[in-house]
């Protein structure tokens, strides 16, 4: 019954890291004021090292690229150039003169749409992929080269076929993001214990039912690791999608300033991208994190 | 006059890689209504392989698995299996794992508030009512497989299966869950077929005890009634006659007419 492939994956390797979600209520007796002495703390654990390495590492590119013949621009020239986008992400001077903020929330959509058709396909496909031995072994190796393609290379098939750009580009964050939560959606129905099934069999609990109250909660830590992997994926695929729609993306404004050599520009929208890149990581892992509380084998 | 739960000729192998085992042979065994039979056996022997073709869990290769004179073959509610490591749903509550299959069972039958009644009713009856909102992983093993007894009794099932259901448990929560056993067994009437390998967990609870031989092809070798009355008192029985009688032909089957051979392969 066990296809060792995708266990051994790295995609699939986490429920190591679930195991630290498990919350302990503590006593709420105990004081507010030694909580915030340690949150306190902790915060400056977190903060404080990150923030010495940026600044080094901000004096060191002042220092590598301020000579007069340097190809790329240093931070103060970043600042003198394009503070206006810094400081404030979200104004407005005109349709195409808006805040990163603005393109961020528009690009935010996007991919919105991509990965949520992404994983409702994705974990319906992963889950009749993972109730079949043969649909794996047929399957599975398809999917470990597709999901190797990169973005970029999506593109051209994308617009041949749908010869229109706006389903093109949400097509290609779809393709980009989905291959994680199959794989991983796939190989967390295959780990669900065999007492779980019996219980169900049981009861006798139809295919829907099954699906809902069993397969998907005991999958869950599966699918989540997917999303997240997914979802991670889906913002990679923002600037090959937003080179094809052209507007007000995040993705489109890095195309468009590299075409008006606006490397100042480019370089504080990277930045936005990241930070942005960073939070939805997060959010799909807090989500998981949330929902998967209970589903700790035990 | 016909049994309650029939089985006839069963047999069953297993074909793995183009090599066929056979790991029973035979079964015949009849049990009325209301009867609480044990079943017990050296490890390896098919005890959990005849328990899951009476509940329907596996097919059977040859015979049949009759109910009130129908051939069973597929699993259902009306014969309820309580797994030896409980099988509680992580995700729900203890609450939801026995509303599951309360819900699922007496859809249409049961109006919502009859349905949330009869599932503290049967916590109630483990004395379980009082975690009713924890989580599987927030209670004891013996707690966990109380709600499992409990979830498979909420299907009011013809046949309760429990497949060596206090086997991971201390010897004295195992005792405890025993006396529970009897007293609902007392109080409900149900037929029970529970797969055991304690000796004295067998004779005190069962009115009669399948011994089975040794694989491969095992079948039942002996079949022991138990002719003490009810209610049984576990201090009381300690020094009992017919109690000792019946622990000494169950242990005189399994360690000296088959004793466990520690299988070649
Ligand atoms: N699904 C299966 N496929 C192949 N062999 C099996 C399967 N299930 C059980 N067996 C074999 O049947 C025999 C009896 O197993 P089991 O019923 O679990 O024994 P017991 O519960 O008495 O300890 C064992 O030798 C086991 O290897
Ligand atoms: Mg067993």
């Amino acid at each position: 019954m066990t296809l060792p492939s995708i266990k051994g994956d790295a995609i699939a390797a986490f429920p190591a890291e679930r195991q630290k979600a498990t919350v302990v209520t503590l006593p709420p007796a105990v004081s507010r004021r030694f909580d915030i002495t340690a949150l306190a703390t902790r915060l400056a654990q977190s903060i404080v090292p990150p923030l010495v390495v940026l600044l080094v590492l901000l004096a060191v590119w002042q220092v590598a690229f301020s000579g007069p013949g340097s190809s790329l621009p240093p931070p103060s020239e970043i600042w003198n150039e394009s503070s206006d986008l810094i400081l404030d992400p979200f104004f407005v001077n005109g349709t195409q003169d808006i805040g990163l903020g603005w393109r961020v929330i528009v690009s935010l959509e996007r991919v919105a749409i991509g990965f949520g058709l992404a994983a409702v396909a994705g974990v319906l496909l992963g889950a009749l992929v993972g109730q079949s031995v043969w649909m794996m072994r047929g399957l599975d190796p398809i999917f470990q080269v597709l999901r190797t393609v990169p973005p970029l290379a999506w593109l051209p098939i994308s617009l041949a076929a749908f010869m229109d750009s706006r389903p093109s580009a949400i097509f290609v964050i779809f393709i980009t993001a989905i291959w994680p939560v199959i794989i991983n959606t796939a190989a967390g129905v295959r780990n669900i214990p065999e007492d779980y099934r019996n219980v169900a069999r049981v009861l006798r609990l139809n295919q829907v039912e099954f699906f809902f109250k069993i397969m998907v909660p005991a999958a869950a830590p599966y699918i989540f690791s997917g999303l997240r992997i997914g979802a991670g994926l889906s913002w990679l695929a923002i600037v090959a999608a937003e080179m094809l729609t052209g507007g007000v993306g995040i993705g489109f404004f890095i195309w468009d300033a590299w075409n008006s050599s606006r490397l100042t520009d480019i370089i504080v929208a990277l930045v936005y991208i990241g930070l942005v890149g960073f939070l939805l990581d997060r959010l799909v892992g807090f989500v998981g994190v949330i929902v998967t509380r209970g589903a700790a084998a035990s | 006059m016909s049994a309650y739960l029939k089985l006839d000729y069963i047999g069953k192998s297993f074909s793995r890689g183009g090599k066929v085992s056979e790991v029973l042979r035979d079964i015949r065994l009849t049990i009325d209504e209301g009867e609480f039979v044990s079943i017990i056996g050296h490890s390896g022997c098919g005890k959990s392989t005849l328990l899951n073709l009476v509940a329907g869990l596996t097919p059977v290769s040859s015979g049949a698995v009759l109910l009130e004179n129908r051939e069973v073959n597929a699993p259902g509610p009306d014969r309820a299996v309580v797994f030896q490591n409980h099988s509680l749903l992580p995700w729900l509550s203890v609450y939801d794992n026995v509303a599951l299959a309360v819900t699922k069972v007496f859809r249409g039958r049961k109006s919502k508030a009859e349905r949330h009644a009869w599932i503290m009713e049967n916590l109630d009856l483990v004395q379980m009512a009082h975690a009713a909102d924890k989580r599987p992983g927030e209670i004891s093993g013996g707690m966990k497989q109380r709600v499992g007894i409990a979830r498979a009794l909420a299907m009011e099932p013809k046949i309760l299966l429990l497949d060596e259901p206090f086997g991971a448990l201390d010897a004295l929560t195992r005792a405890h869950l025993q006396d529970q056993m009897m007293d609902i067994h007392a109080r409900l009437g149900n037929t029970m077929i529970m797969i055991t390998h304690d000796v004295d967990e067998a004779v005190l609870l069962s009115d009669r005890i399948v011994m089975m031989t040794n694989g491969p092809a095992a079948t039942i070798g002996e079949v022991l009634e138990v002719p003490l009355p009810r209610p049984r008192e576990r201090l009381a029985l300690a020094s009992d006659r017919t109690y000792l009688r019946c622990r000494e032909a169950v242990l005189k089957f399994l360690y000296e007419r088959h004793r466990f051979v520690e299988a070649a392969a």
